[in-house]
């Protein structure tokens, strides 16, 4: 029981995870009719800005509190990763660690806003209604961006620490509840309550909605679309960021093919939840997750094709999603 | 009475295909007039080229005598034209609620009583008001992409074929809202039902193969039964 319990718990965090990232993904195919592969490069830069705003945050608390600390080990190329090691026996307040763990996460979250903001209006919208330069240009950019990364933080992994004050773990019986992931579910939970009811409750969230449906009909009633295709990939790019900065310290590490990686699980998600359904990318998600952990446990050796196969067999058989929740286009 | 819209050897495309080969018509303030013609003449197209949705290539195109032609299909519409295509245009994940609240320039007095008089006018919609679209029968739906375009304070209205696919009992009803829309609104109506037509519009214009073929009075082509052979096949 305790085994299941645990499995359960790390298979909502991983589907929180991938919802973050999926649920953007969604919503700009289904609204802008956009693939875009260079969702996972986001995922990536999200990661990155955490990691070395969280660090270079924490170094510079901690010596202004500690004069005597001295930096570790540095990591990176051109933007140093530069760890500040605490003196013995001492510790960040329990409001410092808060204060560097939601700003890093604020700056991770707005960099990769900013990125987006610029792939669409430099890239994207100078492709829409074409999906073969969509695909082409999306790639390109995932290519180069990645590279970027390597370029500017170096292309050796490095080690990020899970934020103290979460990086405990719980015994409850024979359940070991890792902090860190009920956070996770937390985070992914209060994203989607807080996204659903925006989407539902106001106006941006029916222009949207109705932009799923036919952005030609949404001009046709005096609504500039455009602009709302730019915060919308932009709004997305940032929950990959999101998903990107918290992805890291779950992992223990920071590495440049994270990205690509999370990207492929993100587009299983969009078939299985349904096209352009921010609720079916909620489902998707969480089924993806249990399912992933349930796979692990029972047919180790199958983890790998699981997902691959679920997307394919839902393709064929429910091109809806596997909850009917596709949304139409018109 | 002032020229509202004006449209002289207008011509546009739709891919590599020519629609409109020179449409000429005006349709002046306070006036309904009616685009008839065959199926394929051009009539939706004109409706969509005045909208931005199809480019006008050559000609002229003025609304309230400013040029309508590169003008984005959002800001053609804030000018004051309500437009009402011919697949409605509802959108179906919302409720008939969020369809006028997004149609809504802007959520004032002024407003909220246009949609109560709308309200009043299709009082389907009132009993359906919470339900979300995708619920409606069609001549609901049409009731609600009519009204919708009436919400705001527009100079015109745009209205592609109304009566398309609904029962005789609901294009009766809707004739007679259109005629209470047309004593207040600029109406320009694209419509094959001859019988709806000439039950709103005061002038018409006949659109054959792109081109304005014919103008006059309803009155007119009304007795014109040579007229109505040639270009309506009535």
């Amino acid at each position: 029981m305790g085994t299941i319990v645990t499995l359960i718990i790390n298979g909502l965090a991983q589907g929180a995870l991938v919802f973050l990232m999926a649920s953007g993904l969604s919503i700009i195919l289904g609204m802008m009719g956009v693939i875009n592969f260079a969702h996972g490069t986001l995922f990536l830069w999200g990661g990155y800005s955490y990691v070395w705003s969280y660090y270079g945050l924490r170094g510079w608390v901690i010596t202004q509190t500690f004069p005597e600390a001295v930096p570790m080990t540095s990591f990176g190329a051109i933007l140093k990763i530069q760890a500040v090691q605490l003196p013995e026996g001492a510790a960040l307040s329990f409001g410092q660690e808060l204060g560097i763990f939601l700003a890093a996460l604020v700056f991770a979250v707005g960099v990769v806003f900013l990125l987006g903001f610029v792939f669409e209006r430099l890239f994207i919208h100078r492709v829409y209604g074409n999906a073969p330069a969509q695909i082409l240009i999306t790639l390109g950019v995932q290519v180069v961006f990645t590279d970027l990364v390597r370029v500017i933080w170096g292309p050796n992994p490095f080690p990020i620490d899970r934020p103290p004050f979460l990086a405990g773990v719980t015994a409850l019986g024979d359940a070991r509840i890792v902090h860190y992931n009920v956070f996770l579910i937390i985070v992914g939970a209060s994203v989607a309550l807080g996204i659903h009811r925006l989407l539902t409750r106001s106006k941006i969230g029916m222009i949207i909605r109705a932009g799923l449906q036919s952005p030609e009909h949404v001009q046709a009633i005096g609504i500039d679309i455009k602009k709302y295709f730019t915060l919308v990939f932009a709004a997305g790019s940032a929950l990959a960021g999101l998903g990107g900065a918290l992805y890291m310290p779950l992992v223990g590490n920071v590495v440049s093919t994270a990205g690509i990686n999370n990207q492929i699980l993100a587009f299983i998600v969009v078939v299985i939840g349904g096209l352009g359904s921010f609720m079916g990318s909620f489902y998707g998600s969480v089924f993806l997750g249990l399912m992933g952990v349930g796979v692990a446990l029972l047919f180790p050796s199958l983890s790998v094709v699981a997902n691959v196969l679920i997307m394919a067999l839902v393709l064929v058989f429910r091109p809806d999603g596997l909850f009917g929740l596709a949304v139409s286009k018109k | 009475m002032s020229s509202l819209l004006k449209a002289q050897d207008l011509v546009s495309y739709i891919g590599p295909y020519t629609i409109l080969q020179g449409v000429t018509l005006e349709v002046g303030s306070g006036e309904a007039v009616v685009i008839l013609g065959r199926n394929g003449a051009g009539k939706t197209t004109f409706l969509k080229t005045v909208m931005g949705l199809v480019n006008a290539r050559s000609g002229i195109l003025e609304f309230d005598g400013e040029t309508l032609a590169g003008k984005p299909t959002h800001l053609i519409q804030r000018r004051g034209i309500g437009y009402v295509p011919e697949d409605y245009g509802i959108f179906d994940q919302l409720t008939i609620e969020e369809n006028f609240r997004i149609a809504m320039w802007k959520e004032d007095k002024e407003t909220l009583e246009r949609r109560d008089w709308v309200l009043d006018l299709f009082p389907d919609l009132r009993i359906a008001y919470k339900r979300l679209s995708k619920t409606l029968s069609g001549g609901q739906r049409q009731m609600l992409s009519i009204g919708r375009a009436l919400v705001n304070q527009n100079k015109i209205l745009l209205i592609d074929e109304p009566s398309k696919g609904l029962a005789p009992v609901i294009i009766e009803i809707l004739a007679k809202a259109l005629q209470e829309i047309s004593k207040t609104t600029t109406v320009l109506l694209v419509e094959q039902n001859f019988a709806l037509a000439c039950a709103v519009g005061k002038r018409f214009y006949i659109i054959n193969e792109g081109k304005t073929v014919e103008t006059g009075t309803v009155a007119d082509l009304l007795k014109d039964k040579e007229l109505q052979a040639k270009h309506l096949g009535i």
